[in-house]
C-alpha cells in the first residue's frame, strides 16, 4: 500500500527514504512542540520557548508535508486532499506499524 | 473538536508476547489513575477554570493523555495479539480473555471496568488542580511499579517515556495553580 502511494505521488526529494525514519522524525519534532506548547501555556511571555516552538513548528510542517506526499494523509477531516481511491483507509494504523 | 493523527506520540516497540504483563499494564488503560481517567478528568474540569492559562493547560494535557491512552492500548494489544491459548490459560489475562477475547477493554489490572467514579470535577479551580497534581503523582507511582514488572525492553522504554510525562504534567499543573491563586488574591482586594 505504501509502495503504491510512492508511485502515485512521484519522486520527492528527501533524506528520509523509508516510512519508519520519517515517522520517527515527525514524532521527535512533534514531541518538541507538544512539550513546548504545555510550557508556553503556563509561561506565555517566555520568548526563548516561543522562538523554539516556532522553529520546531516550521520543521514539523515540512516533515508532515513530505510524509503526506510520500505515504498519504497523516490526519483526517480535511487536513489534505486525497488521491483516488480514498487514501485514508489505505495507510497503516498506529498499532499496525 | 479533535483531529486524529495516524501515528503514536511515542514509538511502541514490543519484543515479546506476554499476556500477564498486558493485564498489569491495563491499570493505566482503565484504572483509577490511568490515562483514560486523566484525559476525561482534565477535559471535564476546564470549563470552570478562571484564567486563560489554566483552561489551556487542562485542554492540552487532557489531549496528550488521550494520546497516552492510545499508546497504552497499543502496548496491551501488541503483548496479546499473537498469544496462543496455552500462553493465556493460567495467566492473569485468562479472565479478560473469557470476557473480551484479545480485544482491548478499559478496565484495571484486576479486571474492574473503568468508571467516572475515579474522577472528580468541582466548580472550584483550586480543588480541581490539587486533584490533578495528585493524579499525576499517582500515575507516576503506577508507572514505576509497571517498570519493575516489565521484562520486555521495548515495553519498559515506552513506560519510561510515559512516566516522565507525568512529572512534566505535575509541574505544569503546579504552575497553573499558582496562577489561579494569584488571580484569586488580586480579585479579593480590588
Ligand atoms: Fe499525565
Amino acid at each position: 500500500m505504501i509502495e503504491d502511494n510512492k508511485e502515485n505521488y512521484g519522486e520527492v526529494n528527501s533524506e528520509h527514504t523509508n516510512y519508519e525514519d520519517l515517522l520517527l522524525e515527525i514524532q521527535k519534532f512533534e514531541f518538541a512542540t507538544v512539550d513546548l506548547n504545555l510550557f508556553l501555556d503556563t509561561h506565555p511571555d517566555n520568548q526563548r520557548a516561543l522562538n523554539d516552538y516556532n522553529m520546531y513548528t516550521v520543521e514539523l510542517s515540512k516533515l508532515k508535508k513530505e510524509y503526506r506526499l510520500k505515504f498519504g494523509p497523516l490526519a483526517n477531516f480535511g487536513s489534505a486532499p486525497s488521491m483516488s481511491p480514498w487514501q485514508w483507509v489505505e495507510t497503516p494504523w498506529p498499532w499496525e506499524v | 473538536m479533535w483531529i486524529y493523527e495516524k501515528k503514536l506520540e511515542y514509538p511502541v516497540k514490543v519484543d515479546t508476547t506476554n499476556p500477564a504483563l498486558a493485564q498489569m499494564i491495563m491499570e493505566q488503560f482503565g484504572g483509577a489513575d490511568g490515562e483514560l481517567a486523566a484525559g476525561i478528568r482534565y477535559l471535564t474540569q476546564r470549563f470552570v477554570m478562571p484564567t486563560k492559562e489554566s483552561i489551556a493547560i487542562l485542554t492540552d494535557v487532557g489531549t496528550e493523555e488521550l494520546a497516552h491512552w492510545e499508546i497504552i492500548e497499543t502496548l496491551v494489544w501488541k503483548l496479546v495479539k499473537d498469544a496462543p491459548l496455552d500462553k493465556i490459560k493460567g495467566t492473569p489475562f485468562e479472565a479478560h480473555f473469557a470476557a473480551h477475547g484479545r480485544s482491548p477493554f478499559p478496565g484495571n489490572a484486576g479486571g474492574h471496568p473503568w468508571t467516572a467514579a475515579y474522577i472528580q470535577s468541582k466548580d472550584d479551580p483550586i480543588t480541581n488542580l490539587y486533584e490533578d497534581m495528585a493524579a499525576e503523582q499517582k500515575a507516576r507511582s503506577t508507572y514505576e511499579y509497571l517498570i519493575q514488572l516489565s521484562d520486555d525492553p521495548g515495553v519498559t522504554d515506552t513506560l519510561k517515556f510515559l512516566r516522565e510525562r507525568e512529572v512534566v504534567h505535575f509541574q505544569r499543573f503546579g504552575e497553573a495553580l499558582m496562577g489561579v491563586q494569584e488571580y484569586k488574591d488580586t480579585k479579593k482586594y480590588l
